[in-house]
């Protein structure tokens, strides 16, 4: 049985936290890429989608930089080690469509940063990654969610939106693995 | 009167109770804080990430966090932060000042805006915040 399909969220984190090599389906989003006509369908509204692009860009650099921390801290056990570099690969997916977009675009994609600030004290225990992991994901789907409203172009809005329902997942994973109600809630905000 | 119109009579008192304007309530710090999850994809209290600190955060001028990369447009928008400033920020970024890379539609809830301002303020009075905005100037 799937941690996932079992009712008690404690009996499903105990099965999550014991497993290894599970892992979720592979790349979500490939919406934009080889997309040639984006370029000259984004009109007047192109300079504000690569501000709202690279913002993106920026989170997920961050996230693919939190998830190597993660990886590396050495308290995550295997089969959630397996799910972090899943989800991690997912950042680096959506973070390579992002920028190869803003360059599509006519701008310039950002980098990731030489150093990212991270609560690195505070993680103590593989649950502390989870949690600290869960923060984030579920600050990215806000983000998206911020953000999807704003671009001029509706594929670049389409994008974001796929992008969003794939941070949905992993924040829902993370708190189904730390004995939290999945999906806390109807709605997200 | 018959039954219907009594009927009809009671349903049109409750549309009209329903849709009278309620008065705001109190700002909810607690609240502000579950709100305050929205900000965590760009922001830390204690630490700039993609978006600076929020530590010391009231009375700073905007765009004047040392290192941290601003846009020019909030650099230049001398908008000095409490809660005026935040709420009309907070409901519109991009709106409020354009070229900001606060590329967040915003939150439209007048009193979501408010709870969350509070939780701003209280976290900003916390001995630990003092302390990381005090290091950072």
């Amino acid at each position: 049985m799937s941690f996932l399909q079992m009712s008690s969220p404690l009996a499903a984190r105990r099965l999550f936290l014991g497993r290894t090599g599970l892992t979720l389906s592979g790349a979500a989003v490939a919406l934009l890429a080889g997309n040639e006509a984006l370029a000259t369908k984004t009109g007047g509204a192109g300079a504000q989608d690569v501000q709202i692009l690279n913002t993106a860009l920026g989170a997920e650099l961050e996230a693919i930089a939190a998830y190597q921390l993660g990886a590396e801290s050495k308290l995550l056990q295997p089969g959630v080690l397996d799910l972090a570099l899943s989800f991690q690969g997912h950042h680096k997916e959506h973070a390579d469509l992002l920028a190869k977009t803003v360059v599509k675009l006519g701008g310039k994609a950002v980098q990731a940063k030489a150093r990212y600030s991270f609560p690195v004290e505070q993680l103590k225990s593989q649950a502390d990654v989870l949690k600290f992991a869960a923060s984030l994901e579920q600050g990215a789907v806000s983000a998206y969610l911020g953000a999807v409203p704003l671009f001029g172009n509706r594929d670049l809005a389409k994008a974001a939106a796929s992008i969003l329902g794939d941070e949905a997942m992993h924040w829902a994973i993370l708190r189904q693995a730390l004995g939290e109600a999945p999906v806390p809630a109807a709605f997200m905000s | 009167m018959s039954r219907r119109a009594l009927l009809t009579a009671a349903m049109a008192g409750w549309a009209a109770f329903g849709a009278a304007p309620l008065a705001a309530a109190a700002p909810d710090a607690m609240r502000g804080e579950e709100i305050y999850a929205r900000c965590q994809a760009c922001h830390a209290l204690a630490f700039d990430r993609l978006g600076p600190r929020h530590c010391g955060l009231f009375g700073r001028l905007a765009g004047s966090v040392p290192d941290f990369a601003y846009s020019v447009a909030l650099k230049r928008s001398a908008i000095v932060w409490d809660e005026k400033s935040l709420d009309r920020f907070l409901a519109a970024p991009m709106k409020a000042v354009p070229g900001t890379s606060m590329t967040y539609a915003g939150i439209p809830d007048r009193q979501e805006r408010a709870d969350l301002i509070a939780y701003l303020r209280r976290v900003d009075q916390t001995r630990a915040c003092r302390a990381s905005a005090s290091s950072a100037r």
